[in-house]
């Protein structure tokens, strides 16, 4: 090994991503781009509901509840009904996935009791959507429950807190669209850097081969392994830099809770980083074509990182063959460890075996890169 | 100048022994076997396909051979490839710098890739760019260069260590004259200071150029030795037809008694004979007759290419 070798590897690398508009755009634009779609796709994807109200009674309390689910943003009017057969049309034609039906003695029932029902029904073909848009409905009808509440504590006489009537639970729900937001957020950040690292990568020994540019390099005394670490360095900064203004982004903008250290976090992201650029790197050295290597880098990165991490899906929920496969899948123990950071702060010694587990596999995939790489023509 | 091309190792710069190498049906080189004087200037030509790039590419260490040895200043390529390229430089048929990086930077990079001293390697560009002409490009980028350019800042770029060997692959294909000449100026340069330079080439003229030649055909060398020598021993002697209409000339000339074989060089034919004065009224009279007009009959000195034409006729014929 050679420092000025492996430096001026990293050195001419380094040019030519500066140089390449391509690389840049994947190396900048894409990560700005992916959390902003990832992030936003997850917290407000599930705004306006479309929503239908069947309101038998028309009173100006019922009106008022109509009202309160409109103005929460969360639900959008699809139709106004007049009939409990055309509730169940409907749901069924997919008008809508939520609809509420407020009973004829509402008001009545209401003023008297201090208590009233009201019924929802939702399509939950897509129970992810469903389970999330009850929780805004029962959100919805904490809040109205809790005006009522006062003003009917207000009209007899009694004072707010005597009010136990009153059932609180769906206040629960209502943090679960926050929840799920902060459980995944951070998960979004392996998605991107294992995009973005592999992407990158990729390209990086194929585009040699095909520039003819790489007959001249083996010729010279350069070894394999300072290849490819003055190749890999370059690329390790911008995932470094990539996954910190992901984390960053996820904690000031999206203000999920961080309650780890940043040395964990680091160290991690770090052994993270080496494993995609490692898969994206030995890709590029095997299938002598950029278009090809970045076609199977992408397949290989993003297909385990987001269906199998338990990224989006919970692993627990998986069926145990395939959660069996997710053993095998490095994203999976980064999304458990950022997971852990963010939210739980775990230490360095509670993740020792997801930290175990990213660090052979990251060995496993720089070995075999290393020694993939051949002074060959052939 | 001439030399044994048997004898030790050491005496020889490049010593190459039964080289064999195969791309699935294709026999691309078939028991090649050739040796090359430290300071030679040695040539390989043939017309495409001959297996010229295969060889190189053999010698440079990047590609592998299906048998038989190759010693470049004693070291066995083929066994250790890494111990042979500190000393040699190799410029492929296809310009092998980066397209992206300005011509200063690839010479950085060239540089850094053998450790020169930096002291060394400015000294060295310096004077390697004055002689190729491209100092005031230092900054552009080489993808910018002409053709002519990027091939003698290949050049450059594997002259900065001042390897032993140095391996070009038909370096002046498509450089314009007045390039070449640098080219060659350069080269002539290096000959003084011990560097065997091995090289390929399609073009015949160039061919003179060198101290042996080796004469390709379909992975074979059918003939090497000094252009002198090689010019001295093709069989027959040589006219040259100059005529009005030299396409007519050639076509009268075809089966003409005594002809071994025709080139049409331009506006004047080659013509092989057994015996330049017997044939010579013979062809003046056979050119009137056949109506093509009056024509200049001179015998004159074979080229390379005549040599070549000579040698695979010969074949032809066989
Ligand atoms: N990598 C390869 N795979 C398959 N066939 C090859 C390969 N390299 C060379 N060949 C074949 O081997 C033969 C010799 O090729 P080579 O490139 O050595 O010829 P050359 O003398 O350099 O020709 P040119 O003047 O066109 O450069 C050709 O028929 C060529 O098609
Ligand atoms: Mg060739």
């Amino acid at each position: 090994m050679s420092p000025r070798r492996l430096f001026a590897m990293a050195f001419k690398e380094s040019l030519q991503i500066w140089r390449d508009p391509r690389s840049l755009a994947v190396a900048l634009l894409m990560p700005l781009m992916q959390m902003v779609l990832l992030g936003y796709g997850v917290s407000l994807d599930i705004k306006h509901v479309p929503l239908c109200v069947y309101d038998e009674e028309r009173s100006d309390a019922s009106r008022a509840l109509v009202t309160s689910f409109l103005a929460s943003g969360w639900f959008s009017a699809a139709k106004m009904l007049q009939s409990e057969r055309a509730v169940r049309e409907a749901l069924d034609r997919g008008e809508c996935i939520g609809a509420v039906t407020i009973p004829v003695d509402f008001s009545r029932v209401l003023a008297s009791t201090g208590r009233a029902p009201v019924q929802a029904v939702f399509d939950a073909t897509d129970t992810n959507t469903a389970t999330i848009a009850i929780g805004y409905a029962k959100g919805v009808i904490a809040l109205a429950s809790a005006d009522f509440a006062a003003r009917w504590g207000a009209q007899h006489g009694l004072s707010a807190p005597r009010v136990g009537t009153i059932d609180l639970e769906p206040r629960v729900w209502f943090n679960e669209g926050l929840d799920s937001r902060n459980f995944i957020i951070p998960g979004v950040v392996a998605v991107i850097l294992a995009l973005v690292g592999a992407q990158l990568t990729s390209l990086t020994v194929s585009r040699e081969w095909e520039r003819g540019t790489m007959e001249e390099l083996i010729s010279t005394p350069v070894k394999a392994l300072e290849v490819m670490l003055g190749k890999l360095a370059p690329y390790f900064a911008i995932g470094l830099f990539d996954a910190a203004f992901c984390l960053l982004s996820a904690v000031f903008w999206f203000d999920v809770p961080f309650r780890g250290s940043i040395a964990t976090l680091g160290l991690t992201t770090g052994l993270f980083t080496l494993v995609v650029l490692g898969i994206g790197y030995l890709l590029s050295v095997r299938i002598k074509s950029q278009l090809g290597a970045s076609q199977i880098a992408l397949l290989l990165t993003m297909l385990p990182t987001t269906i199998l991490s338990g990224y989006a899906f919970p692993i627990d929920q998986m069926p145990a063959a395939v959660r069996a496969i997710t053993l095998f899948v490095y994203a999976r123990y980064y999304v458990t460890i950022l997971r852990a950071v963010f939210l739980k702060g775990s230490s360095l010694g509670d993740l020792l075996l997801p930290i175990l587990a990213l660090a052979a596999t990251a060995a496993a995939i720089v070995w075999v890169a290393a020694r993939s790489f051949r002074k060959r023509l052939d | 100048m001439n030399r044994e091309m048997t004898g030790e190792s050491g005496e020889f710069a490049v010593r190459a022994e039964g080289l064999c190498r195969r791309f699935g049906a294709l026999q691309a080189v078939r028991d090649l076997s050739f040796a090359v004087a430290r300071g030679e200037i040695f040539g390989f030509v043939g017309p495409d396909g001959a297996g010229k790039t295969t060889i190189m590419r053999m010698l440079a260490g990047v590609l592998l051979p299906d048998k038989g040895e190759i010693f470049l200043e004693g070291i066995d390529v083929v066994a250790e490839p890494e111990r042979a390229k500190p000393i040699l430089s190799y410029m492929p048929q296809r310009f092998g710098l980066y397209e992206d990086l300005t011509v200063a930077e690839n010479i950085f990079f060239y540089g850094e890739l053998f450790e020169l001293p930096w002291r060394v390697r400015r000294a060295r560009a310096r004077q390697l760019l004055q002689a190729a002409g491209l100092l005031s490009f230092e900054r552009r980028l080489a993808g910018q260069l002409s053709g002519g350019m990027k091939q003698k800042l290949g050049l450059v770029c594997a002259l900065l260590h001042t390897p032993k060997v140095l391996l070009l692959d038909e370096p002046t294909t498509g450089v314009d004259p007045l390039s070449r000449r640098d080219f060659w100026a350069i080269l002539y340069n290096l000959r003084e200071s011990g560097v065997t330079i091995l090289f390929s080439t399609a073009y015949m003229d160039e061919a003179e150029r060198c101290s042996r030649l080796a004469l390709m055909h379909e992975g074979e060398i059918r003939l090497c030795d000094s252009p002198a020598r090689l010019k001295a021993a093709m069989p027959g002697a040589l006219l040259e037809v100059v005529s009005a209409d030299p396409r007519a000339a050639h076509k009268a000339l075809t089966g003409a008694p005594g002809v071994l074989g025709l080139l049409l060089m331009g506006d004047r034919v080659h013509v092989r004979v057994d015996n330049a004065l017997r044939r010579k009224g013979e062809l003046e009279a056979r050119l009137l007759g056949e109506g093509v007009g009056p024509a200049a009959i001179q015998p004159i000195e074979p080229g390379i290419e005549d040599v070549f034409v000579a040698l695979l006729g010969q074949e032809g014929a066989a």
